[in-house]
């Protein structure tokens, strides 16, 4: 055990080099451990199905929609609890959440990119304030 | 356990007849699958355009208009790059083979309605490589964005240039933006849908609610008692370039 001092040294010096980019955006403030303060909506207390399907499942659902709407015409969606909503992002989701203080911020905290939906579908919210 | 070759023979007969009857018996009691299940009311939307109403307001843009703001569709100057989903034309170039040359001025240089004829065997969506465009039962010509690869082989196909291309982003050329409805991106083909996302909510397309002539009538031409087919039983109608076999949904009182 005469090489202990080496096989520590090295060992340290690895964990720092792979662990380095968390400390990097740590000391920059760029991450944190605290989850993103997210905007709720303030009039509705359940969305079309629970959170925790909704975080795991809502890209799949969107397609889902999606391909619904564009292609069968079925805009009807009958959600877990029998609530019946519109299959629309512009319409279900954006009448209660907001996109920059919502989808935005947990996208960001993620490290997801901005999906494409933007580019043809407009956020109420900004497109209202857009207009003079 | 042996089996005969006789035993064979007949089993596998025997198989052959029940995979048979199974079929048969599925075909008679099942309709066909999804969505290509014949509604007991077929449907095929289409329009009437009153040429005599529209003269009588001719240089009135009211159903370019409302489209528009509906639609977002953007207001490009460069004519090549230009988006169109309803517009007008002169009568002359509208209905070239109509033209006797002593038609009075006023027939010849009228400006007359144009958007996609949803027709009944519609070119566009045969080249369509993705099926991003397709002919719905109910007789609209349908897009999908989602799935638009933008290599304008409907807008080669179409006869009657109602395909616009997106040669640029739109959402700089769109005054008011109505999030109702999306913008579209660039490398996408557009063009009218007859204001499917209307029809939906059981309104009438934005032309015909914003006329102020009433010139368009929209209903369903399967129906024989609907109001389109009521007028194209009174009046003489035309469509445009019949001879081509696209089957236009739009007819023109002239």
């Amino acid at each position: 055990m005469r090489d202990r001092v080496w096989i520590f040294a090295g060992l340290a010096v690895f964990v720092a080099a792979i662990t380095c980019p968390a400390w990097y955006a740590l000391a920059h403030g760029k991450a944190s451990s605290k989850p993103p303060n997210l905007e709720m909506p303030a009039n509705q207390k359940e969305c079309v199905a629970p959170a925790g399907a909704m975080r795991a499942e809502h890209m799949q659902m969107l397609i889902q929609w999606r391909e619904d709407v564009v292609r069968r015409g079925d805009r009807r969606f009958v959600a877990f609890n029998g609530k019946v909503y519109q299959k629309s992002l512009t319409g279900t989701c954006l009448g209660c959440h907001s996109k920059a203080g919502f989808c935005d911020r947990c996208h960001a905290y993620s490290g997801v990119s901005t999906p494409y939906c933007w580019n043809c579908h407009s956020d109420p919210q900004s497109v209202a304030r857009s207009i003079p | 356990m042996r089996i005969t070759r006789k035993d064979f023979l007949r089993l596998s007969g025997l198989s052959l007849l029940a995979a048979g009857c199974k079929q048969a018996v599925q075909s008679v009691t099942q309709p066909a699958s999804g969505a290509r299940v014949a509604s007991a009311q077929p449907t095929r939307w289409g329009m009437v355009i009153d040429l005599a109403k529209c003269r009588e307001k001719d240089g009135c843009n009211a159903c370019v208009h409302a489209c528009n703001t509906a639609h977002n569709i953007p207001q490009i100057a460069n004519r090549a790059h230009e988006v169109k989903w309803i517009w007008t034309e002169p009568y002359a170039s509208v209905f070239p083979s109509a033209q006797n040359g002593y038609a009075p001025q006023s027939y010849a240089e009228m400006m007359v309605p144009l958007l996609c004829n949803h027709c009944a065997d519609p070119p566009c969506t045969r080249v369509c490589p993705t099926q991003a465009t397709w002919k719905r039962d109910d007789g609209i010509v349908m897009m999908d964005w989602h799935r638009c690869i933008g290599c304008r082989y409907c807008v080669a196909a179409c006869p009657y240039g109602s395909r616009s291309f997106n040669w640029e982003d739109p959402r700089p050329s769109i005054t008011s933006i109505n999030p109702d409805f999306p913008t579209r991106t660039k490398g996408v083909v557009e063009k009218c849908n007859f204001c499917e996302e209307r029809l939906a909510r059981g309104l009438k397309p934005a032309c015909v609610d914003a006329c102020p002539q009433h010139v368009f009538t929209f209903g369903n031409l399967a129906d024989p008692n609907s109001e389109p087919r009521q007028l194209l039983r009174e009046r003489f109608a035309v469509q445009r370039e019949p001879e081509l076999g696209t089957g236009p949904s739009i007819f023109y009182l002239v």
